[in-house]
């Protein structure tokens, strides 16, 4: 039964995998609308090793984490900067708020006139986007640090700067955390959707788009699938990193 | 180095028997006309009391009446309206004490070791890395104490990251030592056990020890004076003595001192109760 668990997590893989493979099968569905995982994986293989996906994968990593690491080097200090001073934050707050909610998608012409058509203009929106949700996420995690922590600080004769240093600022890295997780998500929808639409040659959302537009539909799922592993493989590079350095976290 | 407390006349720059014997009985904590009020009520107005030195002390009274926040406005976490708390007739910025929270899992340091933990206030305090060293060992050899100080506070229980938290607050050498029931998060067993390692420090470093606690029984048990409080405006209706020789135990709860100390700190406690 205990080795039994240590399959769990793979139970869905594997029923899409028969779900979609018996669709194929008996022509659910027009075989050029979907084709089989065989032949989508071959694709992405081939892809991947020898063809343009592995080109447009690695320059989507590279849009996405330039973005994100922009926005990490303008946001954190800034939300340590804000969240340090509940006042200075609530009188930000709602332009915050704004921005936050606002689509970055519907910054797209603004930033091509200001950045033109090129990669300036994807990852200085991606790390617009992702910069709101990194820069909420620490002055909350800021102004949330747990005031008997700073008291006991203050008591132990801390100053203000060993108490900002010493106390909020391990005490926000949780929440940062939360807020790169969620930033690079963000950053990696918009790099995709920027690839897609802003006069682009290269990048995974470029593949996809292209793969459509010629109908190459195991192209075309590769891609997609390519997108997911990317997105998937950067939250978990983000949580190992915080399960490894900031080990006390939700403890 | 002495322990803090244990010597207090050695600190003194006037030389002679007569001084040292004044300052011996004289108050260690003068306080004069305290006033503090919270939005719907008075808390303190124009209280007066002084703390004696090297005694353990415990602050008792009805709910809600402010034994808190007496001590938090002694050890400067919360600010006075007016009036004036002295140490030997200096401000709380010139002397050493230590605080010992209540909720010792938000008042542990959670990113850094045991030992770290500890540490922290000597380096708050500018002190040397070697010397950091030095001094939390020496503590943790005078208390004999046997945790493994390379954990983390959460990888401890409850009790182990409170006995931490007093290791914290002493590493200092304080001349005064506050503890806002410091117990009540532990369950009865460690509560015990606890009441035991307070009572070993107490008993080997003299230090003048301020504790607010709401379990009468702990209160009489630990402490050589009751203060026991009246309802907001709070006032000290008694300064209970109890001068039973330690180290106290289990015996010690079924002595007839201790039964009329505590019948007699009841009495006072359930008729101020009843005055509301």
């Amino acid at each position: 039964m205990r080795r039994f668990e240590v399959l769990l997590p793979f139970v869905g893989v594997a029923v899409l995998l028969a779900v979609w493979s018996l669709t194929v099968w008996a022509r659910v569905v027009d075989p050029v609308l979907l084709p089989s995982p065989l032949a989508t994986f071959r694709a992405m293989w081939i892809g991947m090793t020898s063809g343009k996906l592995g080109v447009d994968f690695l320059k989507t990593v590279e849009r996405t984490i330039y973005s994100t690491a922009i926005a990490a080097v303008i946001a954190i200090p800034l939300g340590i900067l804000l969240g340090s001073s509940e006042k200075l934050y609530r009188s930000v707050e709602f332009l915050i708020d704004f921005f936050r909610s606002t689509p970055a998608s519907a910054m797209f012409p603004l930033f091509l006139v200001l950045f033109g058509v090129g990669d300036r203009t994807k990852i200085s929106v991606a790390a617009f986007g992702a910069a709101l949700v990194i820069l909420f996420n620490v002055a909350y995690g800021v102004i949330n640090a747990r005031k008997t922590r700073i008291l006991a600080a203050r008591v132990m004769g801390a100053s203000r700067i060993r108490v900002l240093w010493d106390v909020m600022l391990l005490e926000s890295l949780p929440q940062t955390f939360v807020g790169l997780r969620n930033g690079v998500s963000l950053a990696l929808v918009i790099v995709v959707v920027a690839e897609m639409f802003i006069g682009s040659t290269d990048g995974l959302g470029q593949r996809v788009f292209e793969a459509q537009q010629l109908f190459d539909m195991p192209d075309m799922y590769a891609a997609i699938f390519a997108a997911g592993a990317l997105g998937y493989g950067l939250n978990l590079f983000f949580l190992t990193i915080e399960r490894r350095f900031v080990h006390w976290s939700g403890k | 180095m002495p322990v803090a407390g244990a010597q207090p006349a050695a600190k003194t720059a006037v030389p002679g028997k007569v001084q040292d014997a004044a300052r011996r009985t004289a108050p260690h904590v003068t306080i004069r006309g305290l006033s503090k009020r919270f939005s719907d009520a008075t808390i303190y107005d124009n209280f007066d009391f002084d703390i004696p030195r090297g005694k353990l002390i415990s602050v008792f009274g009805p709910n809600g009446c402010g034994k808190s926040t007496l001590i938090n406005m002694i050890a400067g976490l919360v600010a006075a309206d007016s009036g004036e708390i002295l140490f030997d007739g200096r401000p709380l910025n010139h002397i050493k004490f230590g605080y010992v929270f209540q909720n010792y899992r938000e008042a542990m340091f959670p990113w850094l070791r045991a030992f770290e933990n500890i540490a922290y206030p000597l380096k708050a305090m500018g002190v040397p890395k070697a010397e950091r060293i030095v001094r939390v060992e020496r503590i943790v050899a005078n208390l004999n104490v046997k945790i493994d100080l390379r954990l983390y506070p959460y990888q401890m229980s409850g009790g182990q990251q409170q006995l931490i938290s007093i290791m914290r607050a002493l590493v200092v050498d304080p001349e005064i030592l506050f503890l806002d029931e410091p117990f009540s998060a532990l369950d009865y067993e460690m509560t015990l056990f606890m009441r035991e390692q307070l009572q070993r420090v107490f008993v080997e470093t003299g230090t003048t020890t301020v504790l607010v606690s709401h379990d009468l029984e702990e209160a009489v048990y630990l402490s050589d004076r009751i203060l026991l409080l009246s309802r907001h405006p709070a006032r000290a209706v008694e300064f209970v003595h109890y001068d039973a020789a330690r180290p106290r135990t289990d015996r010690t709860l079924s002595e007839a001192e201790f039964i009329s100390t505590k019948a007699h700190c009841l009495e006072v406690f359930q008729r101020e109760v009843r005055k509301a």
